[in-house]
């Protein structure tokens, strides 16, 4: 009793399913990155560009607007993954697209968790950039496009900021994907193994904890701690490189 | 302005990202709407053609946590799905949740252990074609010293008063599956209100619960199925057992396919799944599994006579 000889036991068995390229614990990262990377895509181009328009424009209801998003930054992943789950069930409104439990429903759920965060983000770094440099831009006659040009140009570590974010929020969440998803994986009999099919790193760990394969979470926490880290050390890195802090 | 190169840079990064993008969407797109049609000849209008080859099929299977913990059915799936070339996509919930995932359209096939609320779900006219699939039993696990002191009982509702009498604690799943389902029987015929601080709803799958209750030192009442799967793990023991109200009948029900046209093709392949699992070649699968491994089957098939499988 007391003994942590099963945490020594799980860690060596966890390196040696990374380290031996476990077709499950690595199918599970590559769904990871897929899901993740294709949410932050979508929602980069679109937080990017909401961020340039709201930052161009001014009308009645921008500061209203800007509220929400701010307020979407912290959506409970939970509310959604529920959103999503009765948007896309063949029950709901989007039922006749079938993406109910497919990496596509993911995205999307995913893609509803982070775009408010890189639009909020871009924002600022958008606007905290020199206003001289705009109106120096805007008497060499630039327009709107050229205008925007600059600016990015201006704010690009502010936005690579906003995105690397997206993209932690996005790789640590649970709760979306697990409603969304279903943590789907197929069983291969012939390769003796699962193949993750819309099991991602945090949904893993919930199961395989609640299966008793400790050594099997421990080695998908070692590897989204990895993910983790790098993405941070990216943001510090991009942060350092920005003017406007 | 010495950066003019960079200002490529961030355009070339912007149109690259926005390739990256559009295909990303392009692939998930075709990759749907390929699975939705498959390419076989004698098909024209988009119908399932169950014994080709070529394009793999997908159905959609919400079912109980016992089922998929317990490993039983990554066993029984694997051969239907290779000769049919069809993948089941499992989705592992409480029953109350696989029911309504179902009734939502969410899955195509449903295999749940609560008898009523299966009939429930017949005659709001969700589900057709219920079959009966298999069985085990519950038992109630708690620790081996027994504060409540129901060893070898074999009466579970009187077990359950003892528990709440003794003010041990007790884990319940508190999720609407067909194991809290049957809970709520037994201390129905208890007569005792499950109440106090020793009455822990936790909300979790069968598994979950079971660390709970070992951790916590606590009573729970499981599927034999799963406390096998995982009795090397656990100090818990089964303390009682063998009363008919626990006896745990497992069913496959396929999704009513006049609530959702579109999905008439999966129904097809649905039937063929129950048509499977119902067969003997199924119910021999279920017979055996967990013999070598744990020592004793988890689970008793019941859609062909044990007489007429003993002879296969």
């Amino acid at each position: 009793m007391g003994s942590a000889d099963f945490l020594v036991e799980g860690a060596v068995k966890a390196l040696e399913l990374i380290f031996s390229g476990d077709t499950y614990v690595w199918s599970i990262v590559a769904v990871s990155l897929e899901v993740s990377g294709s949410a932050v895509l979508l929602a980069a181009i679109t937080g990017i560009l909401l961020a340039l328009l709201l930052s161009f424009t001014a009308f009645k209801g921008k500061s209203i607007i800007i509220a929400f998003i701010n307020a979407g930054m912290g959506t409970p992943p939970v509310v959604a993954g529920l959103f999503v789950f009765l948007m896309l069930v063949s029950a709901g409104p989007f039922g006749f697209l079938k993406w109910i439990f497919t990496p596509q429903a993911m995205i999307i759920a995913q893609f509803f968790l982070v775009t408010p965060i890189i639009t909020g983000i871009s924002i600022a770094a958008i606007e905290a950039v020199d206003s001289r440099i705009k109106d120096t831009a805007y008497t060499l006659g630039a327009k709107t496009l050229d205008l925007a040009v600059v600016v990015v140009r201006e704010a690009r570590f502010g936005i690579i900021t906003a995105v690397l974010a997206g993209f932690g929020r996005a790789i640590a969440e649970v709760g979306a994907i697990y409603i969304a998803g279903g943590n789907i994986a197929f069983w291969d009999a012939e390769l003796d193994t699962y193949t993750s099919y819309t099991r991602t790193l945090t949904t893993a760990i919930v199961l395989e904890t609640s299966k008793g394969e400790v050594s099997t979470s421990i080695a998908l926490g070692i590897i989204i701690l990895g993910i983790a880290l790098i993405v941070n050390l990216m943001t510090n890195f991009f942060q350092g490189k920005s003017k406007y802090r | 302005m010495t950066k003019k190169n960079f200002k490529n840079l961030g355009i070339l990064a912007i149109i690259g990202a926005l390739l990256i993008g559009v295909v990303a969407l392009s692939g998930c797109i075709n990759e749907e709407s390929s699975s939705k049609c498959p390419q076989c000849p004698q098909c024209k209008e988009c119908t399932p053609c169950p014994t080709t080859t070529g394009e793999t099929k997908y159905i959609t299977l919400s079912t109980t946590t016992s089922t998929e913990n317990s490993g039983l059915l990554k066993v029984l799936n694997a051969p239907f799905e290779k000769k049919h070339n069809i993948k089941i996509k499992v989705i592992p919930e409480g029953t109350g949740k696989a029911l309504k995932t179902a009734e939502l359209g969410g899955s195509d096939v449903v295999m749940v252990h609560a008898r009523s609320s299966e009939d429930d779900f017949i005659a709001a006219g969700h589900g057709v074609n219920r079959r009966d699939l298999m069985h085990n039993d519950f038992v109630i696990l708690g620790p081996a010293d027994d504060p409540a002191g129901i060893k070898g009982m074999t009466n579970a509702s009187e077990a359950f008063k003892k528990i709440s009498e003794s003010k041990s604690n007790f884990f319940s799943r508190g999720d609407e599956s067909g194991t809290h389902t049957k809970e709520k029987i037994i201390w129905a015929a208890s007569g005792v209100e499950p109440a106090g601080t020793g009455y822990k709803s936790v909300g979790k799958g069968m598994g979950d619960t079971i660390v709970m209750a070992n951790q916590q030192t606590g009573y729970t009442l499981s599927d034999r199925g799963t406390y096998l799967s995982m009795k090397d793990e656990i100090s818990l023991v089964v303390l009682a057992e063998g009363d008919l109200i626990l006896y745990n009948p497992y069913g496959v029900i396929a999704v009513n396919p006049a609530k959702f046209p579109d999905k008439g093709g999966e129904y097809e392949l649905v039937m063929l799944y129950i048509g499977y699992l119902t067969s003997p070649e199924g119910q021999k699968i279920i017979r055996d599994y967990g013999k070598e491994e744990f020592g004793e089957p988890l689970f008793f098939p019941d859609a062909v006579p044990e007489e007429v499988l003993a002879d296969m």
